[in-house]
């Protein structure tokens, strides 16, 4: 019996950092050792530029539209290797406002299978996912045999966390069907008050566990204007040092759960508690200021 | 409005109109033909639900569900039911504009339970048109959710197949809702360490049912007890008795579900079955053979000795007889046949088969035009005509349409087509016979009864395609050449 390969689908609010907390985190599990392959299922394919130190991967649907046809490209076209051995794909996706970017996404994955790009000496696949999940195609990575554990990045804002939430009502919906769970919260810090405590508080809540939390270092912007991860930039420095530690309790996790998502009310008190939003006076909505 | 008042935008005189017609038999057309790209004109397939709905038919008690769009189903419906001249019965979910804003799992789980209560189906196979492809509808999710909520009891066997009409073809269709049908059912159904010591026979998108006739006919001439995958030889082809069956036959689903403890299986289409046989090859030990199908003298023997092989019997004498036969009308025709020149279009498996058939007649293939294929499928296809100098100098055109046929054709003609009705434009335009074979065939009746495979199809091609060959030769000969003895 083969091994069974993780597939791990990363989530979040856009602008969050996904992408760079994804390609760290792989680099991590490169640096140990790990056969990784990333996937990255978002239209702007900034999913892979860290590991291959490129400007753009060429993706999936670039070469569809070149050739008109999925069906005469050949794997690989698409698949790149960067740092670690780590194998790159990029779905790809049309222009913002027109066709839908979503297929874009199934047509990727379903290409990948077909090609046999999931091979048996792959540890790990992981999913960059678009940062709000808009329709059926972008979840497609989380379809039964694809990605079994999600992660949502986050941080201390109100909106993050709210797309934490919303995002974690959408896995509830598979997970009810399916076998994908719940991994846990990265907080990708923004230097907020007290974010981690507000993290783990969220994170209980959701009934799973802030995994890691991620401090903000400008190392990160640095190794990225090499478009390196800082893993490979600078690997002694106390931010790589972060990032292996999350690719470490990644690799140990089996907390996987079935998120038990907040209602509003909820979500709302437990910001209130952090003095992220301020209690709303009643009286005063939609008063003009002469009034 | 009176006449006068209707300009006309521009006058076609009679003269322009013939200039045009000599014009698209052109060569300097044809080029123009040959680049277009963005355009498909009459094309040589239909869409991979079509293909998904011919497999459902073929087990017993099966409703087809369409997921998706009302307009789709009925299209695969009539298509099915202009060839066969029988029903197809099948329902849709019929999303409309809301579905597809939110998705079509309430279209598919009031669809599932009003298609119970009403057909009394022992099973449903579910397959999408386009639209919930679009979206991204996820199937097992909304499946399993209807388990969940009780809209469909636990263990009602629903298998489903990703199917989007906007890739490949009808045959991969087949495939992939074969391929769910099978996993579905054996499910646990697996038995280490022995065998049913029944064959597993895989026709593939064949519509012709004279053709599951014969398959069974010759493996019960063995004596081997075999299941054919997806039998649709009753459901398109019962006995009119007066009263109306929803279900007339299929693979009884008990059946179905021992595939995996077969002695063996045999694919008869490679490409249509590609994904079934992957896993199959990979959930048994059992040997999984796919060979050509058996159209021809050559594959039909390469079909016969390979159930000998694997079952350890002898070819039975009948069938032994029956070779005899058909070789014996090969050589009574073979001199009408001879180094004609024919163009072949339609599914790549079929097109393999009868390109093997019409060089053993020492007939040229001229054309071959595969709509849908990867161009993997010209590899194997010239192994086939490298085995024969009669398939020297073969065309092989893959992707086109048959419009582009039309312009091959009139360029560089051949003596006879081979195909489906969709080619009849061609034929009538250019005065060459068509030999109707393959799907669909709907301007004639009864063809789908008689078979192709095997040494009776032998002699069914036979005739069929030299009857042509001789009915043109009298429809167009000279007097003084118009004998009575042919």
């Amino acid at each position: 019996m083969a091994k069974k390969i993780r597939q791990l689908a990363i989530y979040g609010k856009g602008g969050i950092g996904k992408s760079t907390t994804t390609q760290n985190t792989v680099a991590g599990l490169a640096a140990m050792g790990k056969k990784v392959m990333i996937v990255g299922c978002d239209p702007k394919a900034d999913s892979t530029r860290l590991i291959l130190h490129s400007k753009a991967q060429e993706t999936v649907m670039d070469k569809v539209r070149e050739l008109g046809t999925v069906e005469d490209l050949e794997l690989e076209d698409v698949m790149k290797e960067g740092y670690g051995g780590v194998r790159c794909v990029e779905s790809g996706g049309p222009e913002p406002g027109v066709g839908c970017a979503g297929r874009g996404v199934i047509t990727a994955i379903n290409f990948l299978e077909e090609e046999g790009a999931y091979t048996p000496d792959l540890d790990y696949v992981f999913y960059d996912v678009l940062g709000d999940v808009v329709c059926g195609g972008f979840a497609m990575p989380i379809r039964e045999n694809k990605a079994q554990e999600i992660y949502i990045v986050v941080s201390g804002e109100m909106m993050a966390m709210y797309a934490a939430n919303n995002i974690c009502k959408g896995i509830v919906k598979y997970a009810s069907s399916g076998s994908v769970r719940l991994g846990g919260l990265i907080c990708n810090s923004r230097n907020t008050d007290k974010e981690k405590e507000l993290i783990e508080a969220l994170a209980a809540r959701l009934g799973t566990q802030m995994i890691h939390y991620v401090p903000r270092h400008n190392q990160v912007q640095r190794a990225e204007l090499r478009r390196m991860t800082v893993i490979e930039y600078s690997p002694e420095h106390e931010q790589a040092q972060e990032y292996r530690e999350l690719a470490r309790k990644i690799d140990e996790n089996k907390m996987l759960v079935i998120p038990t998502p907040l209602e509003m009310d909820d979500l709302e008190d437990l910001l209130l508690e952090f003095g992220i939003i301020e209690e709303e006076d009643e009286s005063i909505v939609g008063k003009a200021e002469s009034a | 409005m009176s006449e006068a008042a209707v300009k006309k935008v521009t006058e076609t005189t009679p003269e322009e109109v013939a200039r045009i017609k000599d014009w698209i038999n052109s060569e300097e057309y044809k080029e123009k033909n040959l680049a277009r790209q963005h355009l498909v004109v009459n094309p040589a397939h239909a869409c991979q639900p079509l293909g998904a709905q011919l497999v459902a038919h073929g087990f017993e008690g099966t409703l087809p569900f369409v997921h998706g769009s009302q307009g789709c189903a009925s299209y695969y419906r009539s298509s099915l039911n202009r060839h066969f001249r029988e029903p197809a019965p099948a329902v849709s979910d019929a999303m409309t504009e809301d579905g597809a804003v939110f998705g079509g799992q309430n279209n598919l789980h009031e669809g599932l339970e009003n298609a119970l209560a009403l057909y009394h189906p022992k099973m449903m196979a579910v397959f999408t048109s386009c639209m919930p492809e679009v979206i991204g509808d996820d199937l097992n999710a909304f499946i399993q959710n209807a388990r969940n909520e009780g809209i469909v009891p636990k263990d009602f066997p629903i298998p489903y197949a990703n199917t989007p009409s906007f890739n490949g073809s009808h045959v991969q269709g087949y495939d992939a809702m074969l391929k769910a049908i099978l996993q579905y059912l054996s499910e646990g159904k697996k038995v280490e360490g022995q065998d049913s010591g029944r064959l597993n026979l895989i026709p593939g998108f064949d519509t012709c049912t004279g053709n599951y006739r014969e398959y069974a006919r010759m493996l019960k001439a063995f004596g081997i007890p075999c299941t054919v995958l997806a039998d649709i030889s009753e459901s398109f082809d019962s006995p009119l008795d007066g009263t109306y069956h929803p279900y007339p036959g299929g693979t009884p689903l008990a059946e179905a579900a021992e595939v995996l403890n077969a002695k063996a299986t045999i694919s008869l289409q490679a490409l249509a079955t590609k994904e079934t046989v992957k896993w199959l090859s990979a959930s048994t030990e059992a040997p999984v053979e796919v060979l050509k199908m058996p159209i021809g003298v050559n594959n039909t023997d390469a079909l016969l000795m390979k159930v000998s092989e694997l079952f350890g019997k002898e070819v039975p004498a009948e069938l032994k007889a029956e070779r005899g036969r058909a070789v014996d009308s090969m050589t009574d025709a073979h001199q009408y046949m001879h180094n004609k020149k024919f163009a072949i279009y339609g599914d790549p498996d079929w097109l393999i088969g009868m390109t093997s058939f019409l060089l053993e007649m020492g007939a040229r293939p001229h054309h071959i035009l595969c709509s849908r294929v990867h161009k993997k499928f010209s590899k194997e296809i010239q192994k086939v005509l490298d085995s024969s100098p009669y398939g020297a100098d073969c065309n092989i055109w893959l992707n086109k349409d048959l419009w582009h046929l039309r312009s091959l054709v009139a360029t560089d003609p051949v003596d006879a087509l081979i195909g489906n009705t969709h080619g009849k434009t061609i034929a009538r335009d250019l005065d060459i016979p068509l030999i109707r074979v393959g799907y669909p065939i709907m301007d004639r009746v009864n063809i789908h009864r008689y078979p192709i495979v095997g040494y009776q199809g032998t002699i069914n091609l036979v005739t069929w395609i030299v009857n042509s060959l001789l009915d043109q030769v009298d429809a167009t000969c000279e007097d003084r050449n118009f004998e009575m003895m042919r």
